[in-house]
């Protein structure tokens, strides 16, 4: 028996070998007999009723595969939550680039040119691009009020603390959309025949998503669909939900032509189509005593949701019960919206609505702390949760969390008050202007409120003929180590080298339904079902007698191999089980929201160079308590790769619209931070532990992605002494407000 | 990707690719990036936007590092390419390979080959890069899911182990 531990050391990354040798195959990497090539058909405007497609008649059009939406076997729909989103584009189109046919030929050059030989006529509708245009029904364009989905959370009695207050302070904070910007676009190869139904293959993070919404476009049984995950080359949410669709279109070329179809979309098309990170605007009004305590509260979060409902809801529930941050709310009502417009649908990416609630949440606590004339640091430790409080849903903190000693640590790691004073000084003088900022947060680990009960999600742990174990779940990796930290669970559980324990292929014919790769829920919650599972084949083999309670990994094998002999497959499964005393009540979005927080203060150095406007940060400090830290390495590259791209979500990444089409669709225009452009990311972990978690860990993913945005905007405040309430804030707009307001 | 025009014809084009020569039909102006993929089925090298922005596809063409979606195959023969699948020996991955699995520098995997290769490039013409000069070669690789850091990490462990060698 092992006594070493492989819980928080950093083991190699399981597909690692293959990623840097070139070796892994993507998607784009897989090439069938026979195989034609897909593409779509897109709708040239935001909102109108088709009214005649018609196709050049210097082509041949017999050679091509065409569907539209008629040739759909089952509904036209992708299955999600509410069906809204029409697979094909049926008789009217509500956003740019919408589908409206697809083509196929096995000849990827003809068919592009193919794609600008179809001409679509239309009877155009006013369209709606504005939150607050769909606010005022300029024009209803969804639904009768154009609201996707409301959510109410109120706490004690706000109306009556206005009176009390000494002072009630208004703000109005608003975020951009942002690409995901994965650096393998979307593709999928999709194969059919009667005996098997439909086969995919892709680059997706959700296999069993991509299969519910097949079996109702196809009209096909749960057992006549196959999802394969390919290798994944980065997703960040952008491959949640968008998959469903581009399998879809793959699936109806394969099942019209009876050959396989592979779509592969270029960047352009990727950017301008799918997905991005809803667009927010989040009004605060906050009554607060004159020692700095937060009395209560209203807040308004809106996001824009685009022309369907798709992922909506939930990305607006995450922001809701994120916006009133990781302070004590004794009187609070937050009011969230998701409305519609005629844009492209927005989507999840890393987050999910709490950078959006979060940054409007980090820059009003600067704003408060000013008003009653107290230091960012000192608002905050004011307010900040204890144990024994209640959140702004009124779920109890039962951690024995210390946000105070975590600020400390914070300022003690950025040398925060000597830089602050130092650069007050030296801002005296010169065109560089020094600032240092802070954002203290939370977020939610798993699914929100009764979501992983509704999942109930299974994994299985199988036994091998030769000795080795095998992980079965549907989660999957795209970067962030999921195979690896998955495989160190079971190897912990069992006593056996790393190397012992593979993860299978995720693919819907081989694997449960481990759920969604979403919501920071896979190390958490997938992996705290994995430890059972395989503590169930270890107990089994206990049992038989052809294994001792103590046992080195050779006996292990040993004992796997004779089981399988005798008795054949050796398997053992673990589902969900809600922990117990877990209250949630869907209807008043009351109780406890999630099983655990993950907690964090970071801390923004930024210079801004008045010749240029263009703001640079120059150090960044990220500490959080993450629970167990499964894995060094993998932590610290999650935490980095977040805060990064939180650096582009505050200062690079810009989506220019018009018309509800993104006119910057191109890596040469739309930003993202290069490997110069970033400072060092200093990255410090707490280990609380976490009693829901797999050996104490909780969710990481998405909370790098909360606060780097706040940090870095109240560090331009404390430099330049002007008010920046909107992002992404570029050097265009920071010379804008200063033009405009002077600084201080 | 590039349309070739139906009127030119398929040409014949001899290059070295990872020491071999090879000989392949290809129109003039088909990206040397679909010629390495396709007509050598040497998949490493990955597309990313298509446009020369993101370096997914980076190769080195005769010790130059050049966006293989932007060189047609005109222009690369009689060339000498090394893409990833020619980094690594038989059995051991090379010093730059094994210091990006040890340092987290691949997290997705689809910029590595690409990051890899610029990286190659850099030790080849400097032994000891600092830091800065680090991020700045790597500056036209980009990279979504690590922030860079453990990548500029493998790169500077690569150095320190290539020349205590």
């Amino acid at each position: 028996m092992t006594e070493e531990h492989i819980i928080g050391t950093s083991v190699p990354r399981k597909e690692g070998r293959d990623k840097v040798t070139g070796a892994a195959r993507y998607v784009d990497d897989m090439t069938l007999p026979g195989m034609l090539y897909g593409a779509t058909v897109r709708s040239r405007f935001p909102r109108g009723i088709i009214k005649k497609i018609s196709f050049d008649p210097q082509f041949t059009w017999s050679e091509f595969v065409i569907v539209t939406a008629r040739d759909i076997p089952g509904k036209n729909c992708i299955a999600l939550i509410g069906d809204d989103q029409p697979c094909l584009a049926d008789g009217k189109v509500s956003h740019p680039e919408e589908p409206i046919l697809l083509l196929a030929h096995a000849n990827p050059h003809l068919l592009r040119k193919a794609v600008d030989a179809v001409t679509i006529e239309y009877e155009l509708l006013p369209a709606i691009f504005t939150m607050e245009a769909s606010e005022r029904r300029e024009h209803i364009i969804w639904g009768t009020d154009n609201t996707f989905k409301t959510f109410l959370i109120s706490k004690g009695d706000v109306d009556r603390v206005w009176s009390k207050a000494d002072y009630i302070v208004d703000g109005e904070y608003t975020t951009g959309a942002q690409e995901q910007l994965y650096i393998e676009n979307n593709g999928v190869i999709a194969a059919f025949d009667l005996e098997q139904g439909i086969t995919i293959w892709g680059s997706l993070q959700c296999p069993y998503y991509v299969h519910k919404a097949l079996m109702a476009l196809c009209g096909l049984k749960e057992d006549k669909v196959r999802v394969v995950q390919m290798e994944t080359g980065g997703a960040f949410g952008g491959k949640e939900d968008y998959p469903s669709i581009i399998a879809g279109h793959a699936a109806l070329l394969a099942v019209k032509s009876r050959s396989p179809v592979k779509i592969i979309y270029d960047r352009t098309e990727d950017m301008t189509a799918t997905t991005k990170r809803h667009p927010s605007r989040t009004r605060h009004r906050t009554a607060v005593s004159k020692d700095g305590k937060i009395l209560g509260g209203e807040i308004d979060f809106t996001i824009d949701g685009g022309a369907y409902a798709t992922l909506s809801s939930v990305v607006l529930s995450r922001g809701t019960i994120h916006a009133g941050g990781p302070y004590y709310w004794p009187n609070i009502r937050i009011r969230g919206k998701a409305v519609a417009t005629n844009m492209p649908p927005h989507g999840a990416f890393r987050g999910f609505g709490a950078p959006q609630s979060l940054f409007a949440m980090e820059r009003h606590m600067d704003r408060i702390a000013q008003t009653v004339g107290l230091s960012p640091i000192e608002i905050r430790r004011r307010n900040f949760l204890k144990p024994g409080q209640t959140t702004t849903t009124e779920q109890t903190i039962r951690e024995d969390i210390d946000l105070g000693k975590l600020l400390d640590r914070a300022l003690e790691l950025s040398d925060y008050p000597a830089k602050k004073a130092k650069f007050a000084q030296e801002n005296q003088t010169g065109p560089i202007k020094k600032g240092i900022g802070l954002a203290t947060f939370l977020h939610g680990a798993g699914f929100t409120g009764s979501g992983e009960r509704y999942l109930a999600s299974v994994v299985g742990v199988e036994g091998c003929a030769d000795g080795s174990v095998r992980v079965l779940v549907s989660s999957t990796e795209f970067g962030q180590g999921t195979n690896t930290v998955l495989c160190q669970i079971a190897a912990e559980a069992l006593n056996l080298p790393y190397d012992d324990v593979r993860i299978a292929q995720p693919d819907t014919n081989q694997v449960p339904n481990s759920g969604p790769t979403v919501a920071s829920r896979t190390a958490m919650v997938v992996g705290n079902l994995v430890r059972s599972a395989a503590v169930g084949i270890k107990q089994t083999l206990i049992a038989s007698g052809m294994l001792g309670d103590a046992y080195s990994p050779e006996e292990f094998r040993a004992a796997c191999k004779n089981h399988i002999a005798e008795h054949g497959k050796l398997c053992s499964t673990a589902r969900y089980d809600p922990p117990p005393g877990v209250f949630w009540d869907d209807e008043k979005y009351r109780g406890e929201a999630y099983a655990t927080f993950a907690w964090a203060a970071y801390v923004a150095e930024v210079e801004v160079d008045l010749s240029t406007y263009i703001a640079t940060v120059k150090d960044f400090v990220a500490l959080q308590e993450v629970g167990k830290v499964l894995h060094p390495i993998l932590a610290k590259g999650q935490i980095i790769g977040g805060v990064a791209q939180g650096i582009g979500f505050a200062l690079y990444e810009k989506v220019v619209w018009q018309n509800g089409r993104m006119q910057n669709g191109q890596m040469t225009n739309y930003i993202m931070p290069t490997s110069a452009d970033l400072p060092e990311i200093r990255v410090f972990f707490e280990e609380l532990g976490n009693v829901h978690g797999a050996y104490g860990a909780k969710g990481i993913g998405e909370l790098p992605m909360d606060g780097p945005a706040p940090a870095i905007v109240n560090a331009i405040e404390d430099a330049l002494g002007a008010r920046f309430d909107s992002i992404p804030l570029l050097p265009e707009d920071i010379f804008e407000t200063i033009s405009a307001d002077g600084v201080r | 990707m590039t349309v070739p025009s139906g009127r030119q014809g398929k040409c014949e084009f001899t290059f070295t690719v990872n020491g071999r020569r090879e000989t392949v039909r290809a129109y003039p102006m088909e990206r040397l990036l679909d010629v390495l993929r396709h007509e050598l089925n040497l998949n490493g090298t990955k597309e990313g936007c298509g446009e020369g922005e993101c370096g997914s596809c980076s190769v080195l063409m005769n010790g130059e590092l050049a966006n293989s979606c932007l060189i047609p195959a005109l222009q690369a023969s009689g060339a000498e390419i090394t893409t990833i699948e020619g980094l690594a020996g038989e059995s051991q991955l090379s010093v730059l390979q094994s210091a990006f699995l040890e340092c987290g520098g691949a997290q997705c995997g689809i910029c590595t080959p690409g990051m890899i290769l610029s990286a190659r490039h850099l030790l080849n013409k400097n032994a000891n890069p600092t830091t800065d000069e680090i991020r700045e070669a790597l500056s036209g690789n980009l990279c979504r899911c690590t922030g860079y850091a453990q990548i500029v990490e493998a790169v500077a462990q690569a150095a320190r182990h290539r020349s205590a060698e």
